[in-house]
């Protein structure tokens, strides 16, 4: 989509390029390609509005940097003022208060609160080194406060012993004296899941709110949201004051634009992430990431540390050099290929990487999709180490036997080498590569120590 | 086979609707373009999608353009455009029980009420006396199985699972032979929640509809995808991905009780050729209704509240 945007916007430019400064009328054109970018990415539409206003006034006058179209400038500006609008930069979770720290959950049903809830106090336990109780109050759907015990066991923090019949406020009122007594940092409480236009439930919240004194107040929401993100925490704004917000489900490939409406509408600041099922898959929230997706500008800065840690370095220095010499042979690639697997898979690092939505189909066509990449390490295993060295020696009655010892077939190794072929002369081209759409990601990669993409 | 309430009265009581501003933007009598993109804008923020905002919108252009037009008129419009193009994937579901136990796969992304809707549609069948198996084959999210289980208590309905973690196709394989032993109507499958791009869940997913495939090539006979009625265009995804891996033989789409409006169920109905069975809306067992595409229109559209 953002490349979609860019050759929109540079459409639109067409005849009008390189003029120096842009005008009013060659902004209120591209704006009205942003206006739809925007909305396609699920920025409510008051948002959207207010947000392309403010662009205006700052584009209007702007001078066109030489080096760029005035399309990119136009990008820059809009992705600028995203990231401005988003927050920008992290805001810190705040338990600056007398212990225990009352952090709330909030928000409608499905957004993922349990799970959250359960992200977080790991987060706390190691990342803040504090003290944590997770309570659950949700009475309502069945099994609730039993999915929180099982998660609060999984991430070795205490949770509430479970009393059938109590009421949330109650829970709430146990839960706080057993912090105290506990002499504990922390206590989060999950809450039920919530329409915003039930009343009774509104009013719950609110009370809930009023007896536990949170210094924290989180709406918890999905990432997918609509339209309605900006009247659902509007709504929750109102009736609880909330203090931030936490955003889930951002691991799925929606566009997020909910963020935007939900950070405008409120004012608070979105101050974590959840990326996945599982209680480790969480972080703190990072506005250009989120502003270069609303752009389907990928995320790649998230990529490059994401690599970074799967790394293995000593690993990388290894391969950095042979790569240099232009010796990459099996043992390498398996190991690429083992690395890619910890990453994630390639989907999950292909959808981090700009502009390759439209590629993610051909994925499979390159022999790229996870399933394939467990049955190229089969083979490669069912080398001999030798072979593995010098691929070459690789003749009909070696492949029918490695066909064999992996369960696969001649023409899927021959694939392989094709594809390890392929890669070698790729990262010969690599080098040469300088003023290509790969300088912005080479000089991102480049400020880290030691990288594996960045072979000196 | 019309065993959902007609759409009604739980859906009204949704605070607001797509035409909520329509008496703001037609405050001229004749309808120029300015109104015209406030009647497009007021489609967008329904999450209707742009492409189908515009379509409905140009459509009222080539009638109306220039014309005096008055409020109900636009509402009757738009009321008549949103049923025209919903009506098409308007279908009953309806189950063959010549040939039991009928298997209904249940699937969708996290949190966006399939246990909820399952308990729901259990509701329903039993009140036609039919008898039904649940398979609890969410062996991932805490207490998934425990909160089948409470619904299933509830209802008085046997429900087939394992401990956390046990292998979900396993279950589904399991519970099938028990469902036929037990001459079952109906087996239905709770599965885990997923996200559409995450590949080795939908590989899982596959695999329980191979398996279920290996036991008769006509299972599952149901596989209804469940939407969140507050998703934005990433529902179209949805349908789009999942549809890819085990064939959705139709929709349901819940909290619609909320504000949002789930304009997006227009935007699939427009784009992609899947039936509509029913629409979610609110936290108790009847508040499933069976999907009607005049009175969804209608509803939508309505401003008496």
């Amino acid at each position: 989509m953002f490349q979609n945007l860019t050759s929109k916007l540079s459409s639109v430019f067409d005849g009008l390029s390189r003029r120096g400064t842009l005008s009013e009328d060659d902004v209120n054109k591209a704006l009205r390609e942003v206006r739809l970018a925007l909305l396609e990415a699920d920025v409510s539409l008051p948002v959207a509005k207010q947000f392309i206003e403010q662009i205006k006034e700052k584009a209007v006058g702007q001078n066109v940097l030489k080096s760029i179209s005035p399309a990119q400038m136009v990008i820059k500006i809009v992705h600028d003022q995203l990231v401005e609008l988003l927050g920008a930069e992290a805001t810190e979770i705040s338990l600056n208060t007398q212990p225990p720290a009352v952090i709330l959950m909030a928000g409608l049903q499905g957004a993922g609160k349990t799970t959250t809830t359960a992200k977080l106090a790991r987060w706390l336990t190691q990342k803040k080194n504090k003290k944590v109780l997770l309570a659950s109050l949700d009475v309502y759907r069945p099994a609730a406060q039993e999915q929180l015990a099982i998660l609060a066991n999984q991430v070795n923090v205490p949770s509430l012993e479970i009393i059938s019949g109590q009421k949330p406020l109650d829970i709430a009122k146990r839960a706080l004296k057993q912090a105290k007594s506990d002499g504990l940092d922390v206590l989060i409480l999950d809450t039920a899941g919530r329409t915003h236009v039930d009343q009774d439930m509104m009013r719950e919240a609110q009370e809930i709110q009023s007896l536990s004194q949170p210094i924290e107040t989180f709406l918890v929401a999905d990432s997918m949201t609509g339209q309605d993100a900006v009247n659902s925490a509007k709504a929750f704004h109102e009736a609880l004051p909330l203090t931030g917000i936490i955003l889930t489900r951002v691991d799925g490939d929606s566009r997020g634009g909910a963020a935007l409406s939900m950070k405008m509408t409120t004012g608070c600041p979105i101050k974590f992430i959840g990326l996945g099922e599982k209680v480790d898959q969480f972080d703190v929230f990072h506005p250009e990431r989120i502003a270069g997706r609303i752009l389907d500008k990928g995320d790649v800065v998230s990529l490059v540390e994401q690599a970074a840690e799967s790394f293995d370095q000593a690993e990388a220095e290894k391969l950095s050099k042979k790569m240099a010499k232009g010796k990459f042979d099996l043992n390498d690639l398996a190991n690429q290929l083992r690395q890619m697997q910890n990453m994630g898979g390639m989907g999950k690092l292909m959808s981090m990487i700009p502009g390759v939505n439209k590629m993610k189909d051909k994925l499979g066509a390159a022999g790229l999709e996870d399933k394939s990449i467990t049955h190229q390490i089969a083979l490669i295993q069912s080398m001999t180490p030798q072979e593995r060295r010098y691929p070459k020696l690789l003749n009909a009655s070696r492949k029918r036997r490695i066909a064999a010892g992996s369960g696969l077939d001649v023409p899927q190794i021959n694939k392989l080498l094709k594809q390890h072929e392929a890669m070698g002369k790729m990262m010969k081209k690599m080098k040469k590569m300088k003023k290509s759409d790969l300088s912005a990601l080479e000089s991102k990669m480049g400020q880290l120590p030691n990288n594996p993409f960045n072979p000196r | 086979m019309n065993w959902f309430k007609k759409l009604n009265t739980a859906f009204k009581k949704s605070s607001s609707k797509i035409t909520d501003n329509i008496s703001q933007i037609f405050t001229k009598k004749k309808l120029d373009e300015e109104s015209l993109e406030a009647f497009e804008d007021m489609l967008i923020e329904s999450d209707m999608g742009i492409t189908t905002a515009q379509k409905i919108s140009q459509n009222l252009k080539k009638t109306r353009f220039g014309k005096d037009v008055s409020e109900e008129e636009i509402h009757n419009f738009l009321a008549s455009e949103i049923e025209s193009i919903v009506k098409k994937r308007e279908k009953h579901l309806v189950l063959d029980f010549n040939n039991t136990p009928q298997v209904i796969l249940m699937v969708g992304v996290n949190g966006s009420g399939k246990t909820t809707s399952i308990a729901k549609l259990c509701h329903t069948w039993k009140d036609q006396g039919k008898s039904i198996l649940i398979a609890a084959a969410d062996t991932f999210r805490a207490a998934a199985i425990d909160q089948l289980s409470t619904w299933a208590d509830r209802l008085s309905i046997p429900i087939y699972k394992k401990s956390p973690g046990a292998d979900a196709a396993g279950i589904v394989y399991e519970a099938y032979q028990q469902a036929k032993k037990d001459n079952t109507d109906i087996l239905i499958i709770d599965t885990a929640g997923r996200l559409q791009n995450n590949s080795s869940l939908m590989a899982e997913l596959e695999k329980i509809s191979r398996v279920l495939k290996k036991l008769d090539p006509n299972l599952p006979h149901q596989s209804l995808l469940v939407l969140d009625g507050t998703t934005g265009q990433n529902a179209l995804n949805q349908v789009q991905e999942f549809q890819k891996t085990v064939p959705i033989t139709g929709l349901i789409m819940t909290k619609l009780d909320g504000t949002a409006k789930g304009g997006i169920l227009v935007q699939i109905a427009d784009q992609i050729d899947i039936p509509i069975y029913a629409i979610g809306v609110g936290e108790s067992l009847e508040d499933l209704n069976q999907f009607d595409a005049k009175s969804y229109a209608e509803s939508l559209v309505s401003t008496n509240n």
